[in-house]
């Protein structure tokens, strides 16, 4: 992946190229070896007035392989990794790229802000002004209504990932922060503040996913492997939906996911979850069952998922301090887990030989969710 | 069955403004909104239009100090989630101070514009 953070110079394809290549050159492949492609992407049409990306950024690379744009808001390469295993294991690909782009930062605020917005409904949510903050604003204080819990609680989770992006050098925000800090922060939509907001981050990652046959067949050293995937959906609008304080789509993809690999939650050694807002985290890890509903509010609090805790969570600095190019935050995921279950992550010290990671990614409220687990290869 | 295939979210906005709201609603009592041609509780086909209640209570809401660039001119302004009986509305909260609003509070709806667009809009009995 190419570092997230502010690249408003550079083009998306110029992003994608680096991060293809360094994939490539990371598994030992070379562009002819790339079979399909399966891009993430969520605004690149307004961002870059760019449309057919798919050829555009394998070309990149170097590759005319069939390619494939896929968007799904914030979870846009959550899609394009699910698509990407799916091809692999039907035995269809061999060497598939599973990747994904975002600019943001070339636009201005007022720009970001109204790209962002259009993953809600643009007439029910969007029209009355629901920007993307107001929407997990919306969440965080039927949350608080149902279950309890305060902004201290959130400002936990805050100042945990930017502690674990400290020594992730493609991490856009590598400053240590207090929860006095996330507390006194401006407001941008109460209960929520800026530093309860992910940045608005440029950036680009990708995967390759081969075969077992293949891998084995080449000596690839492929040290972990995507032993299950799920994806959920749920009513687009927040309006339409039974609870505003639960995303129920990432529990359907989990429990898909957890089938696919047989493993149950308490497997779980290391987990990297969606956390666009601070609130994100609790939704994610009680829908993903690692918490019961109502309790993940406190987990960094307690010190729970926090570095040196029992379950370590978003060890990457998640996309609170790693950074949110959205289209290409999915993977990320993915290749932040299989480096940390690799032992090849700078944070991968605060782990004791895990053998069971899981990602999950969410577009929009989370009427997209996908969920990946990634085992160690024994 | 009543024809809802003209219920468009332009003709909603037009019953809030006439006074008359209305959502729609199947066989089975599932409440949805415009533009449906299917409920989406239970995939009955046979939609009607029904008379909404006119008065619903906030069951979420968001103080929005950085606003959607439409209404730049307006912040901070407060969204809402209220919650009608039969259908749960996001609306931006009218004429209210925004250190006043409280879930469980009681609102009407109201339709509001800005840049030629109209939307959803709650506002106190
Ligand atoms: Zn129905």
């Amino acid at each position: 992946m190419t570092a997230f953070g502010e690249h408003p110079d550079r083009s998306g394809r110029d992003l994608f190229a680096e991060a293809g290549l360094a994939a490539l050159e990371d598994a030992g492949l070379t562009p002819d070896d790339v079979d399909e492609v399966f891009y993430g992407n969520f605004v690149g049409t307004l961002s870059e007035n760019q449309g057919h990306q798919g050829p555009l950024m394998s070309e990149a690379f170097g590759s005319t392989a069939p390619a494939k744009r896929i968007e799904g808001a914030c979870a846009s390469s959550g899609l394009a990794i699910r698509e990407a295993a799916r091809v692999v294991r039907n035995g269809e690909a061999d060497v598939v790229v599973a990747g994904g782009m975002e600019r943001m930062t070339n636009m201005d605020t007022a720009g970001a802000t109204a790209s962002l917005a259009v993953a809600a409904d643009a007439l029910y949510e969007v029209r009355p002004g629901v920007t993307f903050p107001a929407a997990y604003a919306l969440m965080a204080r039927a949350y608080f209504e149902q279950f309890g819990g305060d902004r201290t609680d959130l400002a936990h989770i805050a100042v945990k990932n930017h502690e674990n992006a400290l020594v992730n050098d493609h991490a856009h925000l590598q400053t240590e922060i207090s929860v006095d800090d996330v507390t006194e922060a401006p407001t941008v939509a109460d209960p929520l503040g800026l530093y309860d907001a992910c940045p608005i981050s440029d950036g680009a990652s990708a995967v390759i996913l081969t075969s077992d046959a293949y891998a084995e067949h080449h000596d690839l050293d492929a040290p972990v492997a995507i032993t299950g995937s799920g994806q959920g959906g749920d009513r687009m609008a927040l309006q339409d939906r039974d609870s505003f304080a639960k995303t129920p789509a990432t529990r359907d993809a989990a429990q898909e996911a957890y089938d696919d690999a047989t493993v149950v939650p308490d497997d779980i050694d290391v987990a990297e979850v969606h956390d666009c807002f601070t609130i994100a985290e609790v939704l994610a890890l009680e829908a993903l069952d690692l918490y019961e509903d109502g309790e993940a509010i406190g987990a960094a609090r307690r010190g729970e998922t926090t570095r040196d805790g029992p379950l370590p969570v978003n060890l990457s600095g998640g996309l609170k301090a790693k950074g949110h190019p959205v289209g290409a935050t999915g993977t990320a995921q993915i290749a932040a887990v299989a480096k940390l279950l690799a032992g090849t992550h700078p944070r991968a010290d605060a782990l004791d030989s895990p053998t069971v990671g899981l990602a999950q990614n969410a577009g929009g409220t989370v009427a997209s969710a996908t969920v990946h687990v990634l085992e160690v290869v024994e | 069955m009543t024809d809802t295939s003209d219920s468009t979210f332009a003709s909603f906005l037009d019953a809030i403004e006439a006074g008359n709201p209305f959502y729609l609603t199947c066989p089975n009592d599932h409440g949805s909104l415009p533009p449906k041609r299917i409920c989406p509780e239970c995939t009955e086909q046979t939609l009607s239009k029904e008379s909404l209640p006119e008065t619903g209570e906030i069951v979420t809401y968001t103080n929005v100090a950085v606003p959607a660039p439409r209404f730049r001119d307006d912040s901070p302004y407060v969204t809402a989630i209220a919650d009608f009986g039969p259908i749960t509305l996001t609306g931006q909260l009218q004429g209210v101070d925004s250190d006043d609003v409280q879930i469980g509070q009681t609102v009407q709806l109201t339709v509001g514009s800005a840049d030629g667009e109209r939307f959803v809009a709650f506002e106190r009995p």
